[in-house]
């Protein structure tokens, strides 16, 4: 639980830190759809370079991240093999009973799973650089225009950065109801797996109730604030975009351009 | 059963950027059928402390013994079951644990899940419910249909029908009303007397920790700072000042009194029985 990274923002003191959030936000989208460009060795290879360099940038330690994708490493891998087995073309190159391994399915494979793997390191490295009410900030501004069309920008930005906001809170929440459980006898990690699926109730119940509760207890003491989102509202936080969001954005364009070359 | 802590060292998050050393070689010794009273600020490492009683942490250097158990950080720990049900712990705000439909059941819970069959379970339940000062009548309501007050001694009866041989309280009276709080703590004490239960209470009250306990463990920043009987704590306010702590306002009476009148009344007094006493004494022997 505790080197969960999704969601969670790390202080450090790096160029990515320091970018805004919005140029951030649309390097993020923009690399979503470059990562596609790419589809043989030398592209793939580019787009690992371009990764890792992203990784150094932001002064995070690189072990600590991979060690919070654990999990998603699980899905990475069951992609790598779906790929591996159900893909039917190119040479044979193994054969053990129905199963069948053909070149083009390891290819397959492999750029397939490091795709989502890019992807994934990519925008975790978003959420690790910055503070949720700077992620939604960036995004009420990008969204801006689609006011004019009713769009409600500021209300989807506000759910948003109380739903991010509350993550580690419920992480917390979860810990502590797991230690108050255990300490009344329930068995988190070990037991045959229908006891384990049992002992969910006894954590789901009460996490579901505080939820509530703290949802209710949120909207009061908005309200009694008198929150009132959107038209008219000033900031505190100000968006600058630099000369260092400028250049990231024209890095990934140069990135672009050789993938645009190199692809087969 | 007696519980001691060596040299323990306890760091959240180890090995991540947000790494941080919540205990530092802190050292206690629990005989069974003590009462000890754990007081510190906000962060000190008083919850990380009661959470190695029951081994819910392992310590990252140093050992906890927990009756025969030795809880190193090394060992991975197999059928921890025989430790947490003979250590009860009551978190802080315990009502937020209820999740059954009725109180019965969830007061059931602990037991039925160290193996209690049902029907002794429902006896204990009985048994508990009264313990905590609630009728019988309340066993078949739903806890989310009680009181804040009722729900918080529900959930201390779920951990009383354990039936530990040690209980561990954290702040178990934060956010009651006077009487409540009172009611408690003298439903602990008189468990702790009559069942020779060893008690281990964290909390904020200095009068509490005077009037109940026979042993005081003040943290400091993850640190033992100071242990001894109530008498010894109390008798050097100046240090606890120094960490922002206070005194029972006995004690701080009796400070008053000696400073105001220019004398010493020889002895630190814990209860206002006892300070009465000796100031009557002490006034009959000056008069003499």
């Amino acid at each position: 639980m505790d080197k969960m990274i999704f969601g969670r923002y790390i202080p450090a003191d790096s160029v990515l830190h320091r970018m805004d959030p919005r140029s951030k936000l649309v390097l993020i989208f923009l690399f979503v759809c470059v990562v596609f460009l790419a589809n043989n060795a030398l592209t793939y290879g580019t787009l690992l370079v371009y990764t890792i360099i992203m990784l150094s940038l932001s002064k995070i330690s690189i072990r600590f991240i991979m060690s919070g994708l654990k999990p998603v490493l699980w899905l990475v891998v069951f992609t790598f093999l779906l790929h591996l087995f159900l893909t039917k073309e190119g040479n044979l190159l193994f054969q053990w009973g129905w199963i069948e391994v053909y070149e083009e399915g390891i290819k397959q494979g492999l750029f397939i799973s490091l795709r989502f793997f890019l992807l994934i390191l990519m925008t975790s490295l978003l959420t690790l650089t910055t503070t949720p009410i700077e992620i939604t900030d960036g995004l009420e501004e990008l969204l801006g225009p689609l006011k004019k069309v009713k769009f409600p920008v500021h209300e989807l930005a506000l759910m948003m950065s109380i739903s991010l906001r509350f993550i580690p809170t419920l992480m917390q929440e979860t810990d502590k109801i797991m230690k108050a459980q255990s300490a009344r006898g329930v068995d988190f990690t070990g037991g045959p797996v229908k006891d384990r699926v049992k002992a969910i109730i006894p954590l789901l119940i009460p996490l579901f109730i505080s939820s509530f509760k703290r949802a209710e207890e949120l909207a009061i003491a908005m309200e009694a604030r008198g929150y009132r989102g959107g038209e008219g509202r000033t900031k505190y936080r100000q968006l600058s975009w630099g000369a260092r969001d400028t250049s990231m954005l024209l890095a990934l364009g140069l990135v672009t351009a050789l993938l645009a070359v190199l692809r087969a | 059963m007696d519980i001691s802590l060596q040299e323990v060292e306890y760091k959240y998050q180890a090995n991540t950027p947000f790494e941080r050393l919540a205990l530092v070689d802190v050292s206690i010794e629990i005989k069974a059928g003590t009462f000890l009273a754990i007081i510190g600020h906000t962060g000190s490492g008083k919850s990380t402390v009661i959470q190695h009683l029951n081994a819910l942490l392992k310590p990252t250097n140093g050992k906890v013994l927990i009756g025969d158990r030795v809880i190193t950080s090394d060992k991975k720990q197999k059928n921890l079951k025989e430790v947490r049900k003979s250590v009860g712990i009551v978190f802080q705000f315990p009502e937020h644990q209820l999740f059954e439909e009725t109180v019965e059941k969830d007061i059931c819970f602990g037991p039925m899940n160290f193996g209690v069959s049902e029907s002794e379970a429902k006896e204990r339940a009985k048994v508990a419910i009264r313990q905590v000062g609630l009728q019988e009548g309340i066993l078949q309501k739903s806890p989310f249909d009680l009181s804040g007050g009722q729900m918080r001694r529900v959930a201390i009866a779920g951990v009383l029908a354990m039936q530990p041989d040690v209980i561990v309280l954290d702040e178990p009276t934060a956010g009651l009303d006077p009487r409540g709080r009172k009611e408690i703590m003298d439903m602990f004490y008189t468990l702790h007397k009559e069942r020779n239960l060893s008690t281990i209470l964290v909390t904020h009250s200095m009068e509490d920790a005077a009037l109940y306990a026979d042993q005081i463990a003040i943290m400091h920043q993850g640190r033992v700072y100071r242990k001894g009987n109530p008498t010894e704590i109390f008798s050097d306010p100046e240090g606890l000042f120094e960490l922002g702590l206070d005194v029972p306002e006995v004690v701080r009476f009796q400070r008053k009194f000696e400073s105001e009148f220019g004398q010493s009344l020889g002895k630190t007094c814990l209860t206002i029985e006892e300070l009465s006493e000796t100031i009557v004494k002490h006034m009959q022997g000056g008069t003499k």
